[in-house]
């Protein structure tokens, strides 16, 4: 029963008869067009592949115009010593980046998970009828709808080991011995980055998922009902292939967002090793040091690990729709 | 492209005859701490009225690292909304492109300042700003506790280490037990840096790159100073020490849960706020030496300068802005209520100055033997360096390796950074 009621949503009717009319609607769609690719090629197209030339450059910040050609230098040069011994230099020779790569990745994967689990079980609460449902559904919104330097500040000063308030309570209840430094060590802030990512971005989560909820029809569930099937198989039989097309969608919303994740690590937490990430190195090259050129190279691999990462996410994904669909 | 220059520089050149005389509106930029906010606009409040100039305060994040990431973006972008810079110390060689060249406008006060101030501040031979106020940092202590325990003023670390810990368990026995022996700056950034530089130079262990350009860190009296201060973190000091810069050190301190601190002079006038729990409680000494050969009291040497952007649109109203901000009234002024510590030195023995700070009359002596970062040997990669430096410290301080370790694999780092020369 539930996999008939999937047919219709996998699949897309395509026009098959190309009328006079439709070409000629198609072509006015594209004058529409036209203004948002121009603006587009300007804000993101532009700067995109100015990074990517100079990071193929010797380009530093006191001097951004003369920068020269080198090549692939900063990704990967080899210098063979006299002895025999070769030497790797450049980006993808650099522990640091590959630390800083191995943080982002763990990041996102504990972060999107977290999130994914909480944002269905906000999802299904909020989707149950209840009194004030209205009110409660824009209140869960507020975590989302503060800016993330605001809520890092925040939490910043509720972890702080000496006036927070986490700390206090956890004093206060037992829970903890002494105050810990959640920020500071490097064994506990990588945690507390993502609590406080966990705590602001499930709401998107949910109001994402919450939609895809509200597309499944009502009937379904009347059916299921009497047949007797128990509400824990419900939802994994019939809840979940529905609204996986949204999950998916929601999932790759955030894995793309917490892979550049910024503004929390670098307000957060001190700038340490335990959690710096590629955002972050690239960053402190560009603009704390003289290594503009090597900035670059690091954003630019961070746009390319991106870029295939949503490649294969939806190839993947297509892959799975049809296994579904039979 | 000459063509569009030359039309360029004429363009500025009319504007700049025809806007001489008129009122400009300026904006400089500040990370204060504290109330300097407040102290800068007072005195831009009085530029104003003196020159019919108008002048915006853009507000910065306090810590240097996040300033001059800032900054350096501005001033690449050839950014004309900011005129006037207010620059670290360590700056100068790095941004001495961006900034106008204040020799020949300031060819009148250059010799009412220290000289190794205005040495610090010039870059190939071009003076890049001047200097507003400088810095040698204080060990602050509790002259109520010290007495109650009877008690003397540290000489060396591990005096300190001694009393901090001793006085912090008596007080801890009593009943007080959010009291620390010891506060300083130890996240991971410029100001770490700062501290651990004084940890290393009183032990006699160098000051990471020698002024001949040497890079001299790997040492074994650099590595005690720094396991030693490794020792501290989640004993004497609270482990979030990781994560403080000087105001969560200020924070602690002012509450009256430290005995001791490492902080700027900054400090002080805020200190003897009337809503400081240690009003009038504290005094200041120079910093702890070390033990070893060689040792002595150190103190990194700071302070702030204003410099003038190579892009603004009213270059000699922003000129007369910076000279105003480094002038001998302003200077005072802020060494009253701000206790930072002037450049000129006539300002150490003015009986207005000591009145309100009177550690000053001791500080002249403590400014004159500051050690420099060694921003100057290693020019544009002195950001790097300091960062190098400071990850291999936060790492023996928060428990990740041995100082020897760590310091190894920073002298082999700096040395690829190196390269041929710097």
């Amino acid at each position: 029963m539930a996999t008939d009621a999937m047919a219709p949503v996998g699949t897309a009717a395509t026009p098959k008869i190309r009328s006079e009319l439709l070409q000629q609607r198609a072509r006015a769609a594209r004058w529409f067009l036209v203004p948002m690719l121009i603006a587009l090629a300007i804000v993101a197209g532009w700067p995109l592949m100015r990074s990517i030339w100079f990071s193929f450059t010797d380009a530093t910040l006191n001097d951004l115009y003369g920068a020269e050609w080198i090549g692939i230098g900063n990704y990967l040069r080899w210098q063979v010593l006299e002895s025999g011994t070769v030497r790797y230099r450049g980006v993808l020779a650099d522990p640091d980046w590959w630390n800083a790569v191995w943080n982002t990745v763990r990041f996102a994967f504990w972060s999107v998970l977290w999130e994914t689990v909480l944002g269905m079980i906000v999802a299904l609460v909020l989707n149950a009828e209840f009194r004030g449902r209205g009110i409660v559904r824009a209140a869960i919104l507020i975590p989302w709808a503060i800016p993330t330097i605001v809520s890092a500040r925040m939490w910043g000063w509720m972890l702080n080991d000496q006036f927070g308030i986490i700390n206090d309570l956890g004093m206060k209840l037992g829970l903890l011995s002494a105050p810990v430094a959640w920020t500071a060590s490097a064994d506990t802030a990588m945690t507390a980055v993502l609590i406080v990512d966990i705590w602001k971005t499930t709401p998107f989560m949910a109001l994402l998922i919450l939609a895809g909820l509200q597309m499944i029809p009502k009937d379904i569930y009347e059916a299921a009902e009497i047949d007797g099937v128990h509400p824990v198989k419900q939802f994994f039989r019939i809840t979940l292939p529905l609204v996986r097309p949204a999950l998916m969608v929601a999932i790759i919303f955030r894995v793309l967002d917490a892979l550049r994740i910024f503004d929390l690590i670098y307000v957060l937490t001190p700038n340490s090793r335990s959690t710096k990430t590629m955002s972050v190195l690239a960053q402190e090259n560009l603009f704390q040091f003289n290594n503009f050129a090597e900035g670059s190279t690091q954003s630019t691999l961070l746009f390319l690990l991106i870029a295939i990462f949503t490649i294969l996410y939806i190839w993947i994904g297509k892959v799975n729709f049809e296994g579904g669909d039979r | 492209m000459k063509m569009n220059l030359m039309l360029a520089g004429l363009l500025t050149s009319v504007t700049l005859v025809g806007g001489a005389a008129q009122a400009a509106e300026l904006s400089i930029v500040s990370g204060d701490t504290g109330n300097g906010l407040a102290f800068l606009r007072s005195q831009l409040d009085r530029f104003e009225a003196e020159t019919g100039h108008t002048v915006t305060v853009v507000p910065m994040p306090s810590s240097t690292t996040d300033q001059f990431g800032q900054y350096r973006l501005w001033l690449a972008a050839g950014n004309t909304d900011i005129d006037v810079y207010q620059t670290d110390v360590i700056w100068a060689p790095q941004l001495a492109d961006q900034f106008l060249d204040l020799t020949e406008a300031a060819a009148d006060i250059v010799d009412d300042h220290f000289p190794s101030i205005i040495e610090s501040q010039t870059a190939d031979g071009k003076l890049v700003a001047l200097p507003a106020f400088t810095d040698a940092p204080a060990l602050y202590y509790r002259t109520d506790l010290l007495e109650k325990h009877g008690k003397s003023v540290p000489a060396t670390w591990t005096e300190l280490e001694a009393t901090a810990k001793e006085i912090m368990d008596a007080e801890r026995a009593e009943g007080n037990s959010e009291i620390w022996g010891f506060v300083f700056q130890g996240n991971a950034y410029e100001g770490l840096t700062c501290d651990a530089l004084e940890w290393v130079m009183s032990n006699g262990g160098g000051q990471i790159v020698e002024a001949d350009g040497t890079i001299s860190i790997n040492n074994e009296q650099a590595a005690a100073a720094i396991d030693r201060a490794a020792g501290w973190v989640g004993t004497i000091a609270p482990e979030g020490v990781l994560a403080y810069m000087e105001e969560e050190s200020r924070g602690v301190w002012q509450l009256g849960n430290a005995v001791f601190m490492r902080n700027w002079p900054y400090a002080y006038a805020l200190s003897n706020g009337d809503d400081s729990a240690v009003k009038g409680k504290f005094d200041v000494a120079p910093l702890p030496a070390g033990d070893g050969e060689g040792a002595r009291s150190a103190a990194t040497l700071g302070g702030w300068n204003v410099a003038v952007s190579k892009y603004s649109p009213d270059p000699e109203a922003a000129i007369e802005l910076a000279k105003f901000l480094a002038s001998e009234e302003v200077q005072k002024e802020r060494a009253i209520q701000q206790s930072n510590l002037p450049t000129i030195p006539s300002l150490y023995e003015d009986a207005d100055v000591l009145a309100a700070s009177p550690f000053m009359a001791n500080w002249k002596a403590i400014f004159e033997q500051a050690v420099p970062r060694p921003s100057a040997p290693t020019k544009t990669n002195y950001n790097e360096v300091s960062s190098l430096f400071w990850s291999a410290v936060h790492d023996t301080l928060s428990g990740n390796g041995s100082a020897a370790e760590n310091l190894e694999i920073l002298e082999a780092d700096l040395q690829d950074l190196k390269g041929d020369a710097w």
